[in-house]
C-alpha cells in the first residue's frame, strides 16, 4: 500500500485539449494505479467543488490541458480549497501559459528566443491586414511560424513559408484565439527537454528529439502512433544536449515553475538551441514527450507521479 | 565544419515510433489519424455545449418502463433462444415484421429477401463488399452520409458525386454523370442514395424525380442501393413511396429501427433481389456469423406488444417541433448570405455560408462559444463542401436549439468580419477524420 491517500487526477476540461487531456488523465491515474495509489480521476464541471469539499483528497495531480488547466485558474481554485498539487502556482502559471510574456521573460534572463510579433486580431481589423502583414515579413522575413499566443497542441499554428500564406495562417491562427504570436521560423531539430523537480532542484530530463514523417508536427503528427519519430535521449552531441537541458532548466527557474515542465525548443543548423515555449501541464498521452524523456532517463513513470504528489503534500504541509 | 552545420547533431540511431506495426498497415489505414475536428468534438460533449453536430435520435422519448418490461420477459421466456447463436440471415419471424414495417412505403417484400443487419450501416458494408473491387466507381450525392463515404473508401471505391437541389437528386446531372463515367470507360457498380430527408443535405427526392431517377438508372442498368432510415419521419402527410417499391429488382433497399425506435438495439437491414440476398447471406456469416439474437427478438417482441406505429408518430411529432424551432431560429438570427435547406422530415439542415467562409475554420470559434456543429467537407469524397455546415436538431430540446443558434449566428458574423480584414476566411488545410463519432449528440 502507499503512504499516500486518496489523490485527484484532475482531466478532462473546456478547452480544445479535452481529448487529449482526458488521454493524459487516463495515463497518469493508471500508473498511480500500479504504484498502489488510491485514485480518483474527475472532469473539472460544477461537481468538482463540492466533491473536494465533501472529500478532500491528499493531492491533486492537474493533466488539464490548455486553457483554465495551465492559465493559473483551476489552480487557484485548488488554492482556495487548500488542496494540495503537483505543478506551479497560479501567477507563474499565467505568465508561462502567455507564450509572449513567457518568451519575454526567458529573453531577459540570457535565453535566446526568435525574434517575434504579437498582434491582437483587433489590430488587423482596424488598420488593415494587408500593411501590417507586409511589414511582419519586412521585418522577420520568411519563413514564420504562427500560433495563437496561448495554447498547446499545435492547434490554430502553421509555417507560412510564401508571403500569400500569411492571411490564411493568420484565420487559422485567429480561430483558436483572439492574440498571435508570428514568430521568425527557425530551421531545425525540433527538441523538448522535460524538466522534473522532486524536491532537490530542477534536473533535466534527456532531451527528446521530434522527427514528424510530413515535416509538421501538427495535431495528428502529435497524437497519431507512428507518425512521428521520437529519439530518446535526442541525437545531439554532448555540449549541445547539455545547452538545451540547461535552457529548459533557465526556464523553468525564471518563470518560476515548480514540479514539472517541458520546454520546447529548436536546434539550428549551428548547434544553438532557441527557446519556442514553455508547458505547464506537458502531455502524459502515450505519445506524449515528457513519459518518453522519463523513460530514456531509466526512471518509472509512477515513481516520478508519486515523488511529485509527495512533493506536494510536504510543501504544503510546510507552507 | 561539418560538425558546425549538424544541427549539433551526433549520432544516427533509430528513433521510436511508438507504434510497433506502423510498417505494416494496409494502405487504406493511411488516413486513420488523429484530427483536429474530432478533438474539438470531444469538447462538444460536454452539456455546456449545445451540440448541433451529432445525429443522436432522442431515445428519451421511448418509453422505457416498457422496453424493460419486454426485455426482462424476453430472457424470462425464450431466454435460450434469445441468449444462443441465430441464423445468419436474422430471426424470421423479425423478417416478417419488417415486411410489415416497408410496407408503409410501398413495399410488398418476401421475408426470404430480407437479412437482418447489425444497423443499416452493416447493410451497407455487406452491399459494398460483394459489388466493389478497388477502383470501381460508386454513385452518392453530393454531399453524402459520411458513414457510407467511409465504408466505400474503407473498399476503396471511387466516389462520383452527383449534383442535388431543394428536391434531391437532379436527375439531369445524374445522366450526364453516368455518361461521363462510361465516357472515361469506368464502371459504375451503384448509385448510393438517400431519397428521403437526406443526411446530411434535409431534402427530399420529389416523386417525379423518384420515376426519373430510376428511368435513368434502368436504361443505364445502374444498381440503386437506397438507403432509407429517416422514410417514417415525415413532417407532411404520408410517407414518400419508396424507390423500391416500384422495382424489386433494381433497387437493394436499406432500413433500419435506429431512428423509429433505438440505435442502441442495432438492428437494421437490407432487401435485395434473391441473388444478391444469398450473397450477402453469406457475407453476413463471413463477418459476423449472426446477429445479436437478442437484440432482434427485443425488438420483434416490441413491434409484437407495443404501438410502434404511435411511437413514430410521437417522434415525428417531436422532430417537427425542432425542425421548426430551427428554420425559426435560422431565419431571425443567421446573418444575410447564408442559405440553409427545409427538411420535411429527419434530422438535418444544412447551411450554406457566405462566400469565403470556411466552416472548418470556423468550428474551434464555435467550440469556445459553446456550440458545435459538423463541417461540410465530411460529407464529401472530394474535398467539396468547405462553405457548408449540417446542424442536426434531432437531439437538443427547442430552447437549447435556439440558443445554439444564436451563439453559432454571433460566430458566423465574426468570421465575416474576418474575412473582410484578411481577404479570406480559409485557414491552412490539415489531415483527418472530419465528423463525429457515433456517440454525439
Amino acid at each position: 500500500m502507499s503512504d499516500l491517500g486518496h489523490v485527484l487526477v484532475l482531466a478532462g476540461g473546456l478547452s480544445y485539449e479535452r481529448e487529449v487531456s482526458l488521454r493524459s488523465g487516463r495515463r497518469v491515474s493508471e500508473v498511480l494505479r500500479a504504484a498502489g495509489i488510491d485514485v480518483e480521476t474527475r472532469d473539472t464541471d460544477a461537481s468538482l467543488v463540492p466533491a473536494v469539499l465533501a472529500d478532500p483528497p491528499e493531492a491533486v495531480f492537474v493533466t488539464l490541458h490548455g486553457g483554465s488547466g495551465e492559465d493559473g485558474a483551476i489552480r487557484s481554485v485548488l488554492e482556495l480549497l487548500s488542496v494540495p498539487y503537483v505543478g506551479a502556482a497560479p501567477d507563474a502559471c499565467r505568465i508561462a501559459y502567455d507564450k509572449p510574456t513567457a518568451k519575454t521573460v526567458v529573453r531577459s534572463v540570457g535565453v535566446r528566443t526568435p525574434e517575434a510579433v504579437v498582434l491582437p486580431k483587433e489590430t488587423f481589423h482596424d488598420l488593415g491586414a494587408s500593411a501590417v502583414l507586409a511589414r511582419i515579413i519586412d521585418r522577420l522575413g520568411l519563413p514564420l511560424f504562427v500560433k495563437p499566443s496561448r495554447g498547446g497542441s499545435a492547434l490554430g499554428a502553421s509555417i507560412v513559408r510564401k508571403a500569400d500564406e500569411l492571411p490564411a495562417a493568420m484565420v487559422g491562427c485567429f480561430a483558436y484565439g483572439d492574440t498571435a504570436l508570428v514568430e521568425r521560423y527557425i530551421e531545425g531539430v525540433e527538441v523538448a527537454v522535460s524538466v522534473v523537480d522532486l524536491g532537490e532542484g530542477p534536473v533535466a530530463l534527456p532531451p527528446v528529439e521530434i522527427v514528424a514523417n510530413e515535416g509538421v508536427y501538427d495535431y495528428s503528427a502529435r497524437y497519431t502512433a507512428g507518425h512521428t519519430e521520437f529519439f530518446a535521449p535526442a541525437r545531439l552531441r554532448p555540449e549541445v544536449a547539455d545547452a538545451c537541458a540547461q535552457m529548459a532548466i533557465t526556464a523553468h527557474t525564471a518563470l518560476g515553475l515548480r514540479d514539472l515542465s517541458r520546454t520546447d525548443l529548436i536546434v539550428d543548423a549551428e548547434g544553438l538551441p532557441h527557446f519556442l515555449e514553455v508547458n505547464v501541464a506537458p502531455g502524459m498521452t502515450e505519445t506524449s514527450l515528457l513519459p518518453m524523456a522519463v523513460e530514456a532517463a531509466g526512471e518509472d513513470l509512477s515513481v516520478i507521479c508519486a515523488s511529485l504528489l509527495r512533493a506536494a503534500v510536504r510543501r504544503a504541509s510546510a507552507e | 565544419m561539418t560538425q558546425e552545420r549538424d544541427h549539433g547533431r551526433s549520432t544516427a540511431a533509430h528513433g521510436s515510433r511508438i507504434d510497433a506495426y506502423i510498417d505494416r498497415y494496409a494502405a487504406r489505414a493511411a488516413g486513420m489519424v488523429a484530427s483536429e475536428v474530432r478533438a474539438l468534438f470531444a469538447v462538444a460533449s460536454r452539456p455546456e455545449v449545445v451540440s448541433l453536430a451529432g445525429g443522436m435520435p432522442y431515445v428519451t422519448a421511448l418509453p422505457l418502463d416498457s422496453v424493460g418490461e419486454l426485455v426482462a420477459d424476453l430472457v424470462a421466456r425464450r431466454g435460450t433462444v434469445a441468449l444462443q447463436y441465430g441464423s445468419g440471415q436474422g430471426d424470421p419471424a423479425l423478417r416478417e415484421q419488417i415486411c410489415e414495417v416497408m410496407r408503409l412505403e410501398g413495399i410488398e417484400a418476401n421475408a426470404d429477401d430480407v437479412v437482418v443487419t447489425v444497423g443499416s450501416q452493416q447493410a451497407l458494408d455487406l452491399v459494398t463488399r460483394i459489388f466493389i473491387d478497388p477502383g470501381d466507381v460508386v454513385l452518392a450525392e453530393g454531399p453524402s452520409y459520411v458513414g457510407a463515404l467511409g465504408t466505400f473508401a474503407a473498399y476503396e471505391a471511387s466516389v462520383v458525386h452527383v449534383a442535388m437541389d431543394d428536391h434531391g437528386l437532379v436527375p439531369e446531372a445524374l445522366a450526364e454523370t453516368i455518361a461521363s463515367v462510361a465516357r472515361q470507360g469506368r464502371r459504375i457498380k451503384f448509385l448510393y442514395t438517400i431519397p428521403s430527408f437526406q443526411n446530411p443535405a434535409g431534402v427530399t427526392l420529389s416523386a417525379a424525380r423518384r420515376r426519373q431517377v430510376m428511368e435513368i438508372c434502368r436504361r443505364a442498368d445502374v444498381l440503386v442501393v437506397e438507403d432509407n432510415p429517416y422514410g417514417l419521419l415525415g413532417f407532411e402527410g404520408d410517407p414518400m413511396r419508396a424507390l423500391r417499391a416500384d422495382d424489386p429488382d433494381g433497387v437493394v433497399y436499406l432500413g433500419s429501427f435506429s431512428k423509429t425506435l433505438a440505435p442502441g438495439f442495432r438492428v437494421g437491414w437490407a432487401l435485395a433481389p434473391h441473388a444478391v440476398r444469398d450473397k450477402l447471406v453469406l457475407a453476413m456469416e463471413s463477418a459476423v456469423l449472426s446477429h445479436s439474437s437478442f437484440a432482434q427478438l427485443a425488438v420483434g417482441q416490441y413491434l409484437a406488444t407495443q404501438p410502434w406505429r404511435e411511437q413514430i408518430k410521437s417522434f415525428r411529432e417531436l422532430y417537427r417541433e425542432r425542425r421548426d424551432t430551427m428554420l425559426a431560429a435560422l431565419e431571425a438570427l443567421m446573418p444575410p448570405g447564408c442559405v440553409w435547406t427545409r427538411p420535411a422530415g429527419g434530422f438535418f439542415v444544412w447551411m450554406t455560408l457566405p462566400e469565403g467562409l470556411d466552416s472548418k475554420a470556423i468550428l474551434p470559434r464555435a467550440v469556445a462559444e459553446r456550440v458545435a456543429f459538423v463541417p461540410g467537407t465530411g460529407f464529401y469524397a472530394d474535398g467539396s463542401g468547405a462553405r457548408n455546415m449540417r446542424l442536426s436538431y434531432c437531439y437538443p430540446e427547442p430552447d437549447r436549439i435556439r440558443e445554439g443558434v444564436r451563439r453559432l449566428a454571433g460566430v458566423v458574423q465574426q468570421e465575416l468580419l474576418t474575412r473582410d480584414t484578411f481577404g479570406t476566411g480559409s485557414a491552412p488545410a490539415h489531415t483527418g477524420v472530419d465528423t463525429p463519432g457515433p456517440d454525439l449528440a
